[in-house]
């Protein structure tokens, strides 16, 4: 998916947080690492390409659609079908077991059917990140970086066409760390999917195509809003 | 909550889902709210509970009140009239059909005697002023078996002086059955130069009635005047199964020990020996039932009550049990309105609970919305852990509601 962003404006209410992003351009199959200063705008724009936020100015084209042009349930269709998100303090519900982690997006969006194949898919998912033999633990019972393999094979069972991870390692130790960025990495070369990676943490950089630093981008009034 | 300025609805080209999809997406809807109550237990359990209660409590004080009309009102129609002494109407009535309540006022055996000489009804006397074991001991004659319709089921009716049949509830909850012996309770625990405790014969024990008489220990009228001290007789020291109990025998006098029974048993061998100190006429009833033969009759005795009788009340049993539920249902509708304050509190608390609920969950349910998830199925998520919970709760209170009818008569002696 090729995403291109033209003189985008953002603000959260007046006199919040002001992004501004004059031209941006995301090829298909790129992957790209944001960075900045926390409250630069980082996990702002991962929602705005998500279509989670409507820029106020600007354009947001995401493979020839105009996402600021689509209404709600458009754009949630559009996340439905064709992101992935990756949070920073991975999400789990913890109500869930890890397999049901793993199909949540299949049972909250009626889009998504779940079936055996569905079924088999997210076990084989699972089988590649190691969680094989953890599908019937509680989240409460997974290590840290089992609990972010979790959250990746979540975005990737739907099959996105981009991958949005915010600060996936933040809270991973210096070993998780690398093989997170790895795992995600390979996951979008496989499924030919972009990858946007939002990190503060230089040395994960050089599996990169590309690394956009925020301090580019216009972040004004206020001070920063998101903690990316 | 969910984004900002995001409007949820249906995904486009979703308008109209077959009843399958509507099926399976219901189904994924309950899958996950049953998940979230499950896990959280200690919260479901509270809520299940202040809900169940709130639906049980009217539903049984409501079936209660109904069940303790019915008795009441079948007791009454049963017992067209009810004489006593002058007094409380209500002590009356329940005291002559139910055996409960506060003892009225003394009648003489001489009124009995004179209803029952006017030809005009069936009379049957009662006199229970005592209990056995906490159960009611109504002395009366056979006609009240007779009038009642019970039957013996194990044993004997009462035959002999110091005989006692047993309701079929009594019998059950003591363990006794014909040949055991049952004390009746001493009339004053401080006066220990009162009279003793008489030690009864379990003659019968009568078929189950559904009606108070199960719960009652019957002995012909002249035993309860026994217990009450008004007639006695005299045990024969010689006989004393124990001898050691004597320490001292004169001519004029036996000194026993404290070893000696405590309590009055009337035996074939003493029977003879008892006899009451005052007049027939003069010996005691608390009440009388009357069964009056025609509706002349009837309005007859009635009227005698009115003008003539200084001493005695007649009453009409169904118009003062209706006197008093109206009452009852007087408070009732007190207490209506206090559950409706309790349910109106528990609807409170469920809010508050969804609403803090929704509040810690914020972030799990950005998260759903940012994985596409619409506003829409995040209300049916949190619609069917409130189903989920209801039904639980209308389950629980179906539940106590069937043990409460099983233990409805144990709840009206209770209350009674």
């Amino acid at each position: 998916m090729s995403v291109t962003i033209s003189n985008l404006e953002f603000a959260y209410g007046e006199g919040g947080f002001c992004l501004a992003v004059p031209k941006l351009e995301i090829e298909s199959g790129e992957k790209i690492a944001f960075v900045g200063a926390s409250g630069s705008g980082k996990t702002t724009l991962l929602r705005l390409l998500a279509g989670v936020h409507v820029p106020e100015k600007g354009e947001v084209v995401s493979s020839g659609r105009r996402l600021n042009a689509l209404p709600d349930a458009s754009r949630r269709a559009f996340r439905i079908q064709e992101v992935g998100f990756v949070f920073q303090d991975f999400e789990l519900i913890e109500y869930l077991n890890v397999r049901e982690n793993i199909l949540l997006a299949y049972r909250i969006n009626p889009a998504l059917a779940l079936n055996a194949e569905v079924r088999k898919r997210a076990d084989e998912l699972a089988d590649s990140l190691g969680l094989a033999d953890k599908l019937k633990r509680r989240v409460e019972q997974l290590s840290q970086g089992e609990k972010q393999r979790v959250a990746i094979a979540r975005a990737l069972l739907p099959e996105p066409k981009m991958i949005l991870a915010d600060e996936p390692t933040g809270n991973l130790d210096p070993d998780n760390k690398r093989r997170i960025i790895d795992i995600l990495s390979e996951q979008a070369k496989q499924s030919k999917a972009t990858l946007v990676v939002v990190t503060h943490d230089h040395s994960l950089l050089d599996g990169f195509d590309r690394v956009i630093d925020f301090a580019e981008f216009h972040a004004a009034k206020g001070g920063g809003h998101d903690g990316g | 909550m969910l984004g900002h300025g995001a409007v949820g609805g249906l995904l486009p080209g979703n308008a109209r889902r077959s009843g399958a999809e509507g099926g399976r997406i219901i189904t994924q809807h309950f899958f996950l709210a049953w998940r979230y109550v499950a896990f959280h237990r200690a919260k479901t359990i509270i809520l299940v509970a202040c809900v169940s209660l709130t639906l049980f409590l009217p539903l049984f004080l409501s079936r209660l009140i109904t069940e303790f009309e019915g008795q009441l009102m079948a007791r009454a129609e049963s017992t067209p009239l009810v004489v006593g002494a002058k007094g409380s109407r209500f002590d009356l009535a329940l005291h002559a059909l139910h055996f409960r309540g506060r003892t009225p006022e003394l009648l003489s055996m001489e009124q009995y005697q004179q209803l029952r000489d006017s030809g005009l009804a069936e009379v049957i006397p009662l006199f229970s002023r005592f209990s056995a074991r906490g159960y009611p001991i109504a002395g009366t004659n056979l006609d009240y078996f007779e009038r009642r319709g019970l039957g013996i089921a194990s044993g004997d009716s009462l035959s002999m002086l110091g005989d006692c049949v047993l309701g079929a509830g009594v019998a059950v909850a003591l363990g006794l059955g014909p040949g055991d012996h049952l004390l009746s309770d001493p009339k004053n625990v401080f006066d220990i130069a009162g009279d003793y405790p008489l030690r009864m014969r379990v003659a019968g024990v009568l078929q189950r009635a559904d009606s108070p008489d199960d719960d009652a220990v019957f002995v012909d009228l002249k035993t309860a005047w026994v217990i009450e001290g008004i007639g006695h007789g005299h045990q024969d020291m010689d006989a004393a199964p124990d001898r050691d109990v004597v320490l001292d025998r004169s001519e004029t006098h036996v000194v026993a020990n404290a070893a000696l029974p405590q309590f009055m048993e009337i035996t074939e061998e003493n029977a003879a020996s008892f006899h009451f100190h005052a007049e027939p006429g003069e010996l005691p009833i608390t009440g009388a039932l009357v069964w009056p033969d025609d509706e002349k009759s009837r309005a007859l005795l009635l009227g005698r009550f009115t003008t003539e009788n200084d001493e005695a009340q007649m009453l009409e049993s169904l118009e003062v049990v209706e006197e008093m539920l109206g009452l009852v249902f007087k408070v009732k509708r007190f207490f209506d309105a206090n559950f409706a304050l309790v349910a109106a509190s528990t609807g409170l608390f469920l809010s508050l609970t969804i609403l803090l609920s929704l509040r810690l969950r914020r972030r799990e349910m950005e998260t759903m919305f940012q994985m596409g998830c619409s506003r829409g199925t995040v209300f049916w998520l949190q619609a069917c852990e409130l189903l989920i919970v209801l039904a639980f709760s209308v389950v629980v209170a179906g539940a106590l509601a069937l043990a409460s009818g099983a233990s409805g008569d144990w709840l009206m002696r209770q209350v009674m």
